[in-house]
């Protein structure tokens, strides 16, 4: 199956027309990482974003004198990687393999120039980027919650 | 002048059990599971879902879902030290003697779960009114196509039922993930709400049915992320809360819009039940 193909088939990118899958799969190559290989690097630069296809990544932040701080997990058909999106254009946090990892890695200047050039596959991509955004705030606020936090009264499990 | 038939009446009269086993689950706050034998009858028969009033002689009744296993077994309850009563028998011991009536309520559908992908969500000690579900689904395995497990809770030292849910994980046929909302020292699983474990799929939404229970705030989000996957509200089933004190739907308290939990619930499809959830006055 062509790189083309396998974006098609994802379903973040369901509905796209030939001609934004085009744009995508010139943007697009295969990556994997082993086992604690870094994806992505606190501070430096947001050039890329990941489709997992297998695996799962951990978000984790370093903390002085702490260690590390697992924030989430993302596992396969998730995206991995908003901040290519908007200026500064750098990491937020690092994402680390947990084992073996396969994705499909996108050149962010290379799509930020398609987007710009075509607007009609801007909206589209920012539209998706959208929606995983908004899920993972409600998830980070539900995250917040602390909604296993023991009630006060007397309750039935 | 109202009369209380001599059915409610009995329904309302515990019998004694004893805890004839007793294994400490979780620390702080302590949950804690009794195994219990009947001293007044035989052993209670019961549908997954279904719950109890426990007494403690003296001081007062809680309602408690069946944590067991419905097809064979003793009568199993999982119980969370949160309030007066529950915090009391946390201190009892193995041959004590603690009163029970039921069963009550409405049970999970598994009969309309069979011949499709079963989905089971858990939030915290949620997992114990779903765990007669799993061990079902478990022994009639050829039953469901694929049986999902998520499970998702505070953090990896709150995780019920650990040795059960490796075991689980270690089976092929069954489709288990544990996620916590916050990691810690030594935790190599996932981390995240257990809705971002519903994202991830791995199951038809148009086949499925799915079965919730936790915080009813879990729920609700379980719910909207399962609708997403576009699995209809038809298919969703969640066990409800509410202050449940005569368990037969005599005394009110448990009346939430149109139901009285303890009667109409605590099991109820999504649909019949959304309208009334989260609204302030109720």
């Amino acid at each position: 199956m062509s790189l083309r193909d396998t974006i098609a088939a994802v379903p973040f990118f369901q509905g796209l027309p030939d001609a934004h899958l085009d744009a995508l799969a010139g943007c697009a190559r295969e990556a994997r990482f082993a086992d604690g290989e870094a994806l992505l690097r606190e501070g430096e630069g947001a050039d890329q974003f990941y489709l997992l296809r297998e695996g799962i990544v951990r978000l984790v932040m370093h903390w002085p004198h702490r260690g590390e701080l697992t924030l989430e997990t993302l596992g396969t058909g998730e995206v991995l990687g908003w901040s290519w999106i908007a200026p500064p254009y750098r990491w937020h946090f690092d994402a680390i393999a947990r084992g073996g990892v396969r994705a499909i890695a996108f050149d962010a200047r290379c799509l930020r120039g398609e987007m710009t050039s075509d607007p009609a596959f801007g909206y589209e991509m920012m539209s998706r980027f959208a929606a995983v955004i908004s899920h993972r705030l409600q998830a980070a606020r539900m995250q917040m919650m602390d909604v296993y936090a023991p009630p006060g009264g007397e309750e039935a499990p | 002048m109202s009369t209380v038939s001599p059915a409610t009446q009995s329904a309302m009269v515990p019998q004694r059990w004893r805890i004839a086993g007793l294994t400490r689950e979780l620390p702080e706050p302590a949950v804690f599971t009794w195994e219990l034998e009947p001293l007044d009858g035989d052993a209670m028969t019961y549908l997954p879902g279904q719950f109890n009033m426990v007494y403690q002689h003296g001081l007062g009744e809680v309602p408690i879902s069946i944590s067991g296993d419905a097809d064979s077994g003793p009568l199993v309850h999982t119980i969370r030290a949160a309030g007066a009563v529950t915090r009391r028998m946390a201190a009892l011991s193995a041959g004590d003697v603690i009163g029970v009536r039921g069963p009550y309520g409405s049970a999970w559908p598994v009969a309309q779960a069979q011949g499709r992908d079963l989905v089971i969500v858990a939030g915290g000690i949620g997992l114990a009114p779903l765990r007669p579900v799993i061990y079902h689904a478990a022994r009639f395995r050829d039953r469901f196509r694929r049986v999902v497990i998520l499970y998702g809770t505070r953090r990896p030292g709150d995780i019920l039922y650990r040795g059960e849910l490796e075991a689980w994980s270690g089976r092929l046929d069954l489709d288990v993930a544990v996620t916590v909302d916050r990691s810690a020292p030594g935790w190599y699983g996932d981390v995240g709400v257990v809705t971002r474990l519903i994202d991830r799929g791995g199951f038809d939404p148009e086949q499925s049915v799915a079965m919730l229970c936790g915080p009813e705030v879990m729920m609700r989000f379980a719910a909207t992320a399962l609708r997403r996957q576009g699995m209809p509200e038809t298919a969703i089933w969640l066990s409800m809360e509410r202050n449940m004190h005569c368990a037969v739907g005599f005394c009110g308290h448990c009346q939430l819009g149109p139901y009285f939990i303890c009667r109409d619930g605590p099991v109820f499809r999504l649909d019949r039940i959304e309208p009334y959830m989260g609204v302030r006055e109720l």
